[in-house]
């Protein structure tokens, strides 16, 4: 190996780098390190952008620091990732247990190693291992989701680090591996587990929502979600069962007795809720339970029986696990979010005055360095998780939109990135990647603008911090180093 | 490794995700920042706060250029409440000066809700208040050792002179109703407005115009500095200084001699209407109402029996006996009821019809000077009988409406608009006052014939009976009477610079004039007789019901270019010959020659308690200090009492009855 092939080697990788997305990278962090400056220099004593007194000059820094992370990752073979996948994941599944218990108290989670001037959090660089983890399971020959058995492994490894992080107290970055199931759909796993997932969450923030109002004597959170059931069934026998017959049947069912219900209710005889619903649903049940043996998809319509019967010990557990299982602090957050608790002084606090930064930045923003509400501390963790903020205040909706923009193309450029891969390895590792940029993105605007509960994540290249700006470069230029590679696969 | 192309269907359900939610964000962003405009506003509340400067209230000095009133800063020991943490009460003490038990009985009364009741534990609360400059400067070096703890500072009001409080009136916190009220929406709680005097009826012009800053504070209300580098910030406008046509001198001599008595004195420059005096006995120390003590001290001024917040001088209606006169001979002069020839008969009164009304010893019949010159009773009386019931008119209504015109015509009935507030319209009454009173078509002149005489149902101010002195004075206009003489950088209102004519010409107040002369040279008013200064008199001595008669004197002096216009009525002491003359004598020779010792020390006799021995010694007041007893009710022993031959009295003893129904219905005056 002499010197030129060297030379002709990295500058076919350099070809191969996708610059479309080092360029939004770059956009992106230094976007962010000027959104951190805004939020916090006070114009009154204006201080340099790159002093390194200031949180902007540090994040400056910790860019700076970025780019040789990133560039060094680029110079690493590829195959190094594949081949110590596992053992990378080990030793960081080491660090978050030894960082559970020897990590100081910092409002109330022991997250943070300190090495001398410099604070590190070791869960937000398990999302990259894990992630690696994850597709060297992928790529191992053979190996495909198909029996339950086949999950055991994956789940696990996506569950792992979890519990770790859940030992520190850090709910929030716990969450972000949930994203991972994107990754098991896309390798084949049932999409009806997202469909349920869907279903979870809607019949949750239903129930708690309209759990107040009554209908037919019922909670209307229980009568839009067994109203929903109903529709389900008919729907999943038609479009996922595929079973025409029984489908019009129950669905004729439904209608007919619906019809009769209002009828008596019409002639003053009021039919409670429950009543009705337990009557034509179990009814509908026992149906298909008979009707299924006449056709070919007996798991589907098994499938859809069990849907629709969890739905409803779903649906009766909601207020119990919401009051026994979450914490006062989450509860709130969910009430918060959910509108039902305008609590602005004190536990809404955060989310309204995030919401008046931004509603008062209009359409073009107050200007750069010209918004007062984050500047004067009416919103917390202003450069951190609430940066989007400071955006919203000062460039308004014109800031806000495009860097919303810019995020969608990033992440459908990691999915495009993603599909290109020859590997399984390259692939899923990719959409790791891009379930993680997916949740943290939806989670933190959404908590910002009052759409999802409060749970503390930062923005991806924006909020201030070492941890969080080094683990999303390292992971984005390991896929680059990664996705560079399929110039050596060019012609396979 | 082969790709499954099925699977790979997957990457839009994950893409349509991600677009989904972003799609989402953006909708609730454009409802959030664009739509909606409510975040906006709260925002700015939020982030500004309006710091209001306050101006300097304007200065007061009198027609010599005097310093009357002026601002004085006062600074308090105010304190937060929730910021106050523990603090070395042992150093504050003795800072203070206060025992342990004085500070900490300061500290009950600050934080007790009832008797502070502006107390709030997140507004600053006055501890206390007017602090020496020494305590001041000490505070001002450890403050820093008490979070907490500030010093405020504000205006104070300083007054040169212990006088002429019904003039200048005081500043007080506007309360409620007075934010309700105003139409600019300028005041805010805790803002001074002016209260009485010319505080108040010039408030718009001493108050200024309030400034603001705009500064900007952060979460915690902590000022980080100016919004927009103060480029929005709005300087006040300190308040305009207004010099009074007050004479101080004047004013402080005329309460001098007013001392122990009850009553006014009203000295106007007639070619101006500028009030050179107004002053009202008793009075009050116009400091008495600044500062801490204010509450207290108001509620004193308002429970004193001897009422000194009533300005007697604009607020009081007296009915003004015999210096009434000259505005009936004006109006005989101008209706052809009367020339200078004229004589009346007047054989110790009006007798007609069964009505007399008594009138003391001179010549009869009687001319219009002489009549003037004696206050003959007499002459008036029958001028008015003649006039109501002259022909011409057609019918006693109409001659009474006319009647009821002249008068208003000189300034009686109506408030003249003095620039003070409440002012007394006094009472001229008209021809359906006595429909009413007394039915119609049931009352003739002689019923109401006393009103010639300035009695009956007739009321004025002291200051229209010396407008009406200033109007003769102007032989037949006047200015209507002010107190301030120009307002800086505004100059004088318009309303003062507007000549108001009677409705009498010119040459007919010369014969008036004429007469008053006379009155001095050798009637009633002899006692203003100063020697080189003209003065020109009419005397008054009004019945009341409320004991001895009032002494009234009304005179202008110089005769030919008058200079001073004077009212002086003083209750309850006997003729106006006696007091009310020499005081108003004293008075005008004080404003025309100004100061000497001699005219001092003759004022100093009239002050207080001494004046009553000098117009007591002589005998003929023996039947007068009866009189009391007797006017005080209506009886019908008073027909019979033996008239006055004094030639200096000159009361009317009136048997008409509607008098005492309208003194008891009206009240002499009021409070």
């Amino acid at each position: 190996m002499d010197s030129t092939k060297d030379n002709n080697e990295s500058n076919k990788l350099l070809a191969s780098v996708d610059w479309f997305t080092v360029l939004l990278y770059l956009v992106l962090v230094v976007a962010g390190a000027i959104s951190i400056y805004a939020a916090t220099t006070n114009s009154l004593a204006q201080t340099s952008i790159f002093d390194f007194n200031t949180y902007s000059g540090k994040q400056f820094l910790w860019i700076g620091l970025s780019f040789v992370i990133g560039f060094s990752l680029l110079l690493i073979d590829r195959r190094m990732y594949e081949g110590y996948a596992y053992l990378i994941y080990i030793i960081m599944i080491v660090i978050l247990i030894a960082t559970a218990f020897l990590a100081p108290n910092i409002k109330g989670s022991h997250s943070w190693l300190r090495f001398g001037p410099v604070s590190l959090q070791p869960a937000e660089f398990a999302k990259t291992t894990t992630a690696l983890a994850l597709a060297k399971l992928f790529s191992t020959y053979g190996f495909k989701l198909g029996h339950w058995r086949t999950y055991i492994v994956p789940v696990a490894i996506i569950l792992i680090p979890v519990f770790c992080i859940l030992l520190e107290s850090e709910t929030g970055s716990a969450l972000v591996y949930l994203s991972l199931i994107f990754v098991l759909y896309r390798e084949g796993m049932s999409g009806f587990v997202l469909y349920a997932i869907l279903a979870a969450v809607s019949f949750f923030v239903v129930m708690l929502k309209f759990a107040d109002q009554m209908i037919m004597g019922i909670p209307m959170g229980s009568f839009i979600v067994l109203t929903c059931v109903m529709i389900s069934i008919v729907l999943m026998l038609f479009l996922y069962c595929r079973a025409m017959i029984p489908g019009r049947n129950v669905a004729i069912g439904y209608i007919a007795s619906t019809l009769g219900v209002w009828g008596l209710s019409a002639l003053g005889v009021n039919v409670n809720g429950y009543a009705f619903f337990f009557t034509v649903i179990p009814l509908s049940i026992v149906y298909l339970l008979i009707a299924m043996f006449r056709e070919s998809n007996i798991n589907r319509i098994l499938i859809t029986i069990a849907f629709a019967v969890i739905s409803i010990i779903f649906m009766f557990s909601v207020n119990a696990v919401f009051n026994n299982v979450l914490q006062p602090h989450q509860q709130n957050r969910i009430k918060i979010a959910l509108g039902m608790m305008e609590d602005v002084k004190d536990k809404g606090y955060n989310v309204n005055q995030s919401k008046i930064a931004i509603g008062s930045g209009g359409l073009t923003g107050k200007g750069f360095l010209q918004g007062t509400q984050t500047k004067l501390n009416y919103v917390p963790e202003q450069h951190t998780d609430f940066i989007y903020c400071t955006i919203g205040e000062e460039e308004g909706f014109m800031g806000t939109s495009i860097v919303l923009l810019l995020f969608l193309i990033l992440i459908l450029r990691v999915i495009a990135i993603a599909e290109r891969q020859h590997t399984a390895f390259g692939r899923v590792y990719a959409y790791c990647v891009a379930a993680i940029l997916i949740f943290h993105v939806t989670i933190n605007i959404g908590m910002v603008i009052g759409l999802v509960p409060v749970i503390g994540i930062p923005l991806p290249f924006f909020s201030y911090g070492g941890s969080s700006l080094w683990s999303f470069t390292i992971m984005l230029f390991i896929l680059l180093r990664i996705d560079a590679a399929r110039a050596e696969y060019g012609t396979w | 490794m082969r790709k499954d192309y099925n699977l790979e269907k997957r990457k839009f359900v994950i893409g349509g995700f991600i677009v989904a939610i972003i799609a989402i964000y953006l909708w609730k962003l454009y409802d959030l920042q664009v739509t909606s405009n409510e975040y906006s506003q709260i925002a700015v509340s939020n982030a500004r706060s309006v710091k209001i400067t306050h101006p300097s209230r304007g200065q007061i000095y009198d027609r010599n250029g005097n310093l009357v009133v002026y601002n004085e800063p006062a600074y308090d020991l105010v304190l937060t409440p929730k910021d106050v943490t523990e603090f070395d009460t042992t150093t504050m003490c003795k800072i203070l000066q206060l025992k342990r038990e004085d500070f900490d009985l300061l500290w009950k009364n600050m934080s007790d809700p009832k008797k502070n009741r502006n107390y709030s534990a997140v507004t600053p609360q006055p501890l206390v208040q007017n602090l020496d400059s020494l305590t001041y400067g000490r505070l001002q070096e450890i403050l820093y050792r008490f979070p907490g703890f500030d010093i405020a500072q504000r205006v104070i009001r300083r007054y040169n002179y212990v006088s002429a409080a019904n003039i200048l009136g005081d500043i007080r916190e506007v309360n409620a109703d007075d934010i309700a009220r105003d139409s600019d929406k300028y005041y805010l709680p805790g803002d001074y407005t002016g209260d009485l005097g010319v505080e108040k009826s010039y408030e718009k012009y001493l108050r200024g115009t309030k400034g603001k800053e705009i500064l900007v504070r952060d979460a915690r209300g902590r000022i980080k500095g100016r919004y927009n580098d103060g480029k929005d910030d709005v300087a006040p406008v300190a308040g305009k200084d207004l010099q009074l046509s007050i004479d101080m001198d004047l004013q402080q001599f005329g309460e001098k001699i007013m001392r122990g008595k009850k009553g006014a004195i009203v000295a106007i420059e007639p070619k101006t209407g500028e009030v050179l005096a107004l002053v009202t006995s008793p009075c009050y120390d116009p400091a008495l109402l600044v500062g801490k003590d204010r509450g207290k001290n108001y509620t004193d001024l308002v429970n004193d029996p001897n009422k000194p917040l009533f300005d007697r001088s604009i607020m009081a209606a007296y009915p003004p006996g015999s210096t009434f006169k000259p505005s009936q001979g004006l109006m005989f002069l101008q209706e052809g009821i009367v020339n200078t020839s004229t004589s009346y008969p007047c054989s110790h009164g009006y007798i007609n019809r069964g009505l007399k009304i008594g009138c003391h010893g001179h010549g009869s019949p009687i001319a219009l000077h002489p009549a003037i010159a004696t206050s003959c009773n007499g002459y008036f009386c029958w001028g008015l009988y003649y006039m109501l019931n002259n022909k011409k008119y057609g019918g006693l209504e109409n001659s009474f409406t006319l009647w009821k015109d002249y008068m208003v015509s000189m300034g009686f009935g109506y408030k003249l608009n003095i620039d003070l507030p409440s002012e007394s319209r006094g009472f001229i009454p008209n021809a359906q006052f006595y429909n009413k009173m007394i039915g119609e078509g049931k009352w003739g002149a002689n019923t109401i014939l006393s009103i010639a005489i300035g009695q009956g149902e007739v009321m004025l101010t002291p200051l229209q009976i010396a407008n009406l002195g200033a109007t003769i004075a102007n032989r037949g206009y006047f200015i209507t009477p002010h107190v301030v003489k120009n307002i800086r950088d505004v100059g004088i209102l318009e309303q003062y610079t507007v000549q108001h004519h009677t409705k009498v010409n010119s040459e007919y107040y010369n014969e008036i004039v004429t007469g008053m002369r006379m009155a001095v040279t050798g009637g009633t008013c002899r006692g203003a007789n100063l020697p080189g200064l003209d003065v020109c008199g009419k005397t008054g001595t009004v019945q009341n019901p409320h004991g001895q008669d009032h002494s009234v004197f009304m005179g202008f002096a110089p005769k030919d270019d008058p200079k001073i216009a004077i009212c002086v009525y003083v209750e309850n002491a006997g003729f106006g010959a006696k007091v009310a003359v020499p005081l108003g004598a004293m008075v005008m020779e004080r404003y025309l020659r100004g100061y000497s010792d001699e005219i001092e020390e003759r004022a100093n006799k009239w002050s207080g308690d001494s004046w009553m021995e000098q117009t007591q010694n002589k005998p003929s007041e023996a039947t007068q200090a009866q009189q009391p007893t007797t006017t005080a009710s209506n009886t019908p022993q008073r027909n019979n009492k033996p008239l006055d031959n004094n030639p200096e009295s000159e009361k009317a003893i009136v048997v008409n009855p509607i008098r005492f129904i309208s003194t008891s219905r009206h009240g002499l005056y009021k409070g």
